[in-house]
């Protein structure tokens, strides 16, 4: 979590310079669903995100030098600097892409386990989205889809509450969006989308039925970005959320939350803490620094990998 | 050689492809149905049974990204579909996904999925069960759009198809599925991007696409009765498309038609036409004539779908024209082409 959370901030500190030139979602606020989930998979296990996917490309494993070179447009990035922000994919680890338009990649992950089920794997296949994705119909078919033929899929809903700048209550009818689970006979979860360890055991139990051939499971983790919707800014000044909202969920910080439970247990002493997240920091260091020593994609490039 | 009917073509091209490879699975509507769309999956379905070849429900953007997931994850989909205007609900998952998946990854990943579609015609399939929409996906980076129109065609592109790792999409007319052709029996693959001679002639090129082959050859026989000798290059695959068959046949006729079953605007013909023209600018010997559907959706009743149509007829004027051997107004009024006897409702 903390990897994310500093991999973001540096990109908010970076922004202005604009060497970053593509846009980015940031997922400040909701890495306990990232970390929550992809810690109780196996490398194995694939997972697909959207368009806000740098959570997930992280939490998943994926390399972070290898991150920042594709936002930075560069050959060494882990799409050799075509995909950028919005498709990171890191498929040594399970990661196998995002798509930028909303629910677009749900019924990847659908496939990725009828893969596993026709080939006697146990693997198990992960679907990142949003609450807006539950607004449109291919999520719908793919929930469907999982549950007819029971396969191992967790469709892991971030609801943060906006679409844009659209807010959830002016597009669903509902709140919840986890309900929508039991039309198609599978358990649907609501998390603390805050809360690593909430999110951690949902998605052990998920994950643990879905490999005993259990089938799908719908998780929704009640979260918050913190910032704006593409872009390092803060947008509290659009008027289409308050600052007072942004506060109360800041004072969830799902880091803190984490942080505050494992030293208290005495699992983490202080000290422990402070050298996590001085090894983070040297880390994101050096991606940012190997990702601007990187050349950018030659122009033979342009045209490779299309057919 | 033996003769096999195009939709048999098609179904022995699946099991010998199936045969050859386990990754690859057939889903789709119907499939595993008693009638397996139009006989071209039944047979996949009685040897390979339910665990390749399987129903599904209508979720037809759900099942197209389903393939992309299970083609990344090592699986080759045939996904089947009875018509292609239901291939306009997957428009997200076959542009945005299937199409760019590779490239947005920086070429990590392949997506080995087929997309078989049938394009309808006649007995009142009416405005959307017999759109011809190739041009919506040939013009698609990422993607290889294939129209077989013999049945060897059939079963070497399509057993190309479902050897390749990229997505393919596979068009067929539904007027085709009853002809008969030689088919080899071994299996066989037909090089995406690579058109047919169909015959040979000196005096203009009939450049035409997937039932408007065989619209072609009657409009040639026609005018070999003339004495005009068209030569006839079957697309047969739009993306990629085999640019220097087409330009080197029109540098010896110096005069081109262009057949195609889809609209003429912003189709497949303008873009064979564009090709031409950029390549042969100064040796044409008479403008480009292009044969393809009138600027509307397709009509239910019979009366107006025989002037919907066009055939050998409005090939052999457009080639005439191109001769300047004669011209259209002079044409009698066009007679309503006879309904091929192949060819029964209620499908």
């Amino acid at each position: 979590m903390r990897r994310i959370r500093r991999a973001e901030e540096m990109i908010v500190e970076r922004y202005p310079e604009e060497e970053i030139r593509c846009p980015t979602h940031l997922s400040i606020g909701q890495e306990a669903v990232a970390a929550g989930v992809c810690l109780a998979l196996r490398p194995g296990d694939t997972a697909v995100s959207t368009h806000r996917c740098h959570a997930h490309y992280l939490a998943k494993g994926g390399d972070l030098r290898a991150m920042f070179a594709e936002l930075y447009g560069r050959a060494t990035g882990c799409c050799g600097g075509k995909g950028g922000s919005m498709h990171l994919t890191a498929p040594e680890v399970g990661m196998l892409g995002a798509s930028a338009i909303v629910a677009g990649s749900i019924p990847l992950a659908v496939g990725c386990a009828l893969a596993a089920t026709l080939t006697g794997s146990d693997e198990v296949a992960v679907a990142f989205f949003g609450d807006a994705a539950a607004e449109q119909g291919v999520t719908h078919e793919s929930l469907g889809l999982a549950a007819l033929r029971r396969l191992p899929v967790l469709f892991v809903c971030e609801n943060n509450l906006y679409a844009t700048h659209s807010p959830l209550r002016a597009r669903q009818v509902s709140e919840d969006i986890a309900p929508r689970a039991a039309a198609y006979r599978m358990p649907g979860v609501i998390v603390d989308g805050t809360d690593a360890v909430a999110v951690y055991r949902a998605a052990r139990a998920a994950v643990a039925r879905a490999r005993k051939g259990g089938g799908p499971t719908l998780i929704e983790a009640k979260t918050y970005r913190w910032r704006e919707h593409v872009g390092p800014n803060f947008d509290i000044a659009l008027g289409y959320r308050s600052q007072a909202e942004l506060s109360r969920w800041m004072e969830r910080d799902p880091l803190e939350g984490v942080a505050r439970r494992l030293l208290q247990a005495g699992v983490m002493e202080a000290a422990h803490r402070e050298r996590i997240d001085a090894a983070v920091e040297a880390e994101v260091a050096q991606a940012v620094a190997f990702a601007k020593a990187s050349p950018f994609p030659s122009a033979e490039q342009l045209c490779a990998d299309v057919e | 050689m033996r003769q096999l009917k195009y939709r048999e073509a098609i179904d022995e091209a699946t099991r010998q492809a199936m045969a050859k490879d386990e990754r690859i699975i057939v889903l789709g509507v119907g499939v595993d149905d008693a009638k397996g769309i139009f006989g071209t999956t039944r047979g996949a379905f009685e040897r390979f049974g339910s665990a390749r070849v399987f129903d599904t429900p209508l979720s037809e953007a759900a099942l197209t990204g389903m393939c992309v997931g299970a083609g990344l994850r090592g699986l080759h989909p045939l996904l089947v579909h009875a018509r292609n205007d239901f291939l306009l609900l997957t428009m997200d998952q076959i542009v945005n996904n299937a199409a760019k998946w590779r490239y947005m990854c920086g070429g990590k990943l392949r997506v080995p999925v087929t997309i078989r579609a049938i394009i309808g015609r006649g007995w009142g399939q009416a405005a959307q069960h017999s759109q011809s929409l190739q041009a919506l996906f040939a013009h698609v980076p990422g993607l290889s759009v294939i129209m077989p129109a013999t049945p060897a065609d059939a079963k070497g592109l399509l057993m190309t198809a479902l050897s390749t790792d990229g997505p393919v999409i596979c068009l067929e007319h539904r007027w085709l599925y009853e002809k008969s052709g030689p088919v080899p029996e071994e299996p066989y693959q037909i090089p995406l991007g690579q058109a047919g001679l169909l015959r040979e002639g000196s005096d203009v090129t009939i450049v035409a696409v997937s039932h408007m082959v065989l619209e072609a050859v009657q409009a040639a026989e026609a005018l070999a009765a003339d004495g005009i000798q068209a030569e006839i290059v079957d697309v047969r695959s739009l993306r990629p498309l085999d640019s220097a068959t087409i330009v080197r046949s029109v540098a010896k006729t110096g005069r081109l038609v262009i057949a195609d079953t889809g609209w003429k605007s912003f189709g497949v013909s303008a873009e064979i036409a564009a090709r031409v023209g950029e390549e042969l600018f100064g040796r044409l010997r008479a403008p480009i004539r292009r044969v393809a559907l009138p600027e509307a959706p397709t009509p239910g009743s019979s009366a107006l779908e025989q002037v919907y149509y066009p055939g050998p007829r409005e090939i052999a004027a457009a080639a005439r024209l191109c001769l300047e051997a004669a011209h259209p107004a002079a044409l009698p009024e066009r007679p309503a082409p006879a309904r091929p006897r192949d060819f029964h409702g209620p499908f």
